[in-house]
């Protein structure tokens, strides 16, 4: 297994073996310590392998991500798992903000807290947090599914498309054109998989939480385009 | 960019480790400020005295000049290039004017009972070293790294800024309309030392606290007031507060336990802390103020 201690070796060098990681590579996990708040670390991930990191990150960890497997046990700076197209990145502490941005597919689970804008302009990245999520997160939100067992801060969905929101907590305020929603059985079934897939599997149930989504009065939304997300 | 960090003791016990803790967080957000760096510690103080932090030229001199001006040894502390100089607390007006006069160029980092101010141009750890911040004791502190994007790389464009006794701020952002505050503020009797979009800030909280606003009422007062972006961080003689606008452009961490509340723009810079991890750990709501008082 390989182990990789960013107090020695910088998170470029990191960062390039990992990239230089092929599909059928047989170092299917490596250990990272001392990451020390370090920027992109495992940014542009491509290979089916996990990755552990011994403890805090900065900006944009496992940005990019595809296929990969990326453990924090600490917590997580601005922007983790960004543009994330696919694979697994799971955040034992808390994140800061934009946690998920613009994420494309995958699935993105925070331990703890999350803070600000959690979700911004997410396109079909699936995103639990355990904890409460900050203002303005989800804004511009497309598709995908953001699922919070806490409560989220002030103008949650500003200006939403298509994306689902479970909250289970309190709702501070919702932004321009979010509301609520009755969950769908199809609705059920979405959720209940998403928590499985994070491993939640009786502490928090489908029937405790509330959806909200987009109400599609902005202008530049056409109901006959919702096929499409 | 611009890294802040700022530690508010609660428990009183700490204070001997101020110094080194804040030099440690300070050293941390390098990355985010390699230009310059600054530091204001509010350690031991008199109601009876005024400590004026000082840079000046010739400071040699000032020892033997201040006695022959005053009658009376002055009592001077000297620490890379700045200079400590404290002085009964009816003498302040009088000392100030006879600096202006006897050593033009001098400039007044900061005024206070308990504050100290230091700044330079520098690596930040760099900085903290030459005024040896890890050998300094006190209440609170606040620090910053600078990234210079509104003004050059100069010592005075350096923060915190201090334009009111045992008053300073930091700040990580922009504002849009400091020419046009600042205006208003000459008219309202501030004056500045900079063309520095950051003491538009700072004197902004001295004139409202000036006209009988706490310090969380004229934070309050800033979110009307002051347009752009920012992360505040202040301190007063007994006070810590921190302020973000409204959609917190700029990042903000903060760590609190029964012994202190930390503040910092990312994580790395509070992981040294004690017991950082049984802190309640959190980032400031956007337009909130908040406030811790001794």
């Amino acid at each position: 297994m390989p182990e990789i201690d960013l107090a020695k070796t910088s998170v470029r060098e990191l960062n390039a073996a990992l990239h230089a990681l092929t599909d059928d590579s047989n170092q299917t996990l490596w250990l990272v310590r001392n990451p020390g708040g370090k920027h992109a670390i495992a940014a542009g991930l491509d290979a089916p392998v996990t990755i552990e990191v011994e403890g805090p990150v900065g900006y944009y960890c496992a940005g990019m991500n595809k296929q990969g497997t990326v453990i924090v046990h600490g917590n997580a700076g601005t922007g983790v798992a960004e543009n994330m197209m696919s694979g697994e990145v799971w955040i034992k502490g808390d994140a800061s903000q934009s946690a998920g941005a613009t994420g494309r597919g995958g699935l993105l689970v925070i331990e703890g807290n999350a803070s600000a804008r959690c979700g911004i302009s997410m396109k079909g990245i699936d995103i639990v947090v355990k904890g409460d999520i900050g203002a303005m997160s989800a804004f511009m939100a497309q598709a995908g599914n953001l699922v919070v067992l806490g409560g989220a801060g002030e103008n949650l969905g500003d200006s939403i498309y298509e994306a689902r929101l479970f909250v289970r907590g309190p709702v501070k305020s919702l932004g321009a054109d979010c509301v609520e929603k009755e969950l769908t059985p199809d609705d059920h079934r979405i959720l209940k998989d998403v928590l499985a897939r994070a491993g939640i599997n009786g502490e928090a149930k489908p029937g405790d939480f509330r959806l909200y989504g987009s109400a599609r009065t902005l202008y530049h939304f056409h109901v006959d385009n919702a096929g499409s997300y | 960019m611009c890294g802040i960090v700022g530690l508010f003791l609660k428990n009183k016990a700490m204070a001997p480790q101020l110094g080194s803790l804040t030099a440690q967080m300070l050293t941390v957000m390098s990355d985010r400020g390699p230009d310059s760096a600054g530091f204001a510690v509010y350690g031991a103080g008199s109601a009876e005295t005024v400590k004026l932090t000082l840079r000046i030229d010739h400071a040699a001199r000032l020892n033997e000049a201040f006695a022959s001006r005053f009658g009376f040894p002055a009592d001077l502390v000297q620490r890379g290039t700045h200079v400590v100089l404290t002085i009964p607390h009816a003498l302040e007006g009088e000392a100030r004017l006879w600096l202006t006069e006897q050593f033009p160029g001098t400039h007044l980092v900061g005024a206070g009972t308990r504050m100290e101010l230091y700044k330079e141009v520098g690596l930040p750890g760099d900085v903290a070293a030459q005024f040896d911040l890890p050998g300094m004791a006190g209440t609170h502190a606040i620090g910053h790294t600078r990234m210079a994007t509104e003004s050059s790389v100069t010592t005075d464009g350096a923060h915190p800024f201090s334009t009111g006794i045992d008053q300073c701020l930091v700040h990580n952002g922009s504002l849009s309309n400091h020419n046009a505050m600042r205006r208003t503020l000459i008219r309202e009797g501030m004056r500045f030392e900079t063309e520095n979009d950051s003491e538009v800030a700072a004197a902004y909280l001295t004139w409202r606290m000036r006209e009988g606003a706490s310090l969380s009422g004229a934070l309050t007062d800033c979110l009307d007031d002051l347009d752009g972006f920012y992360t505040f961080v202040v301190g007063t003689e007994g006070g810590f507060a921190v302020l973000r606008d409204p959609v917190a452009c700029k990042p903000a961490v903060m760590a609190e336990t029964d012994d202190y509340v930390a503040f910092g723009s990312e994580y790395r810079a509070l992981a040294m802390l004690p017991h950082v991890e049984k802190a309640r750990l959190f980032e400031p709501e956007p337009a909130k103020v908040y406030v811790w008082e001794h």
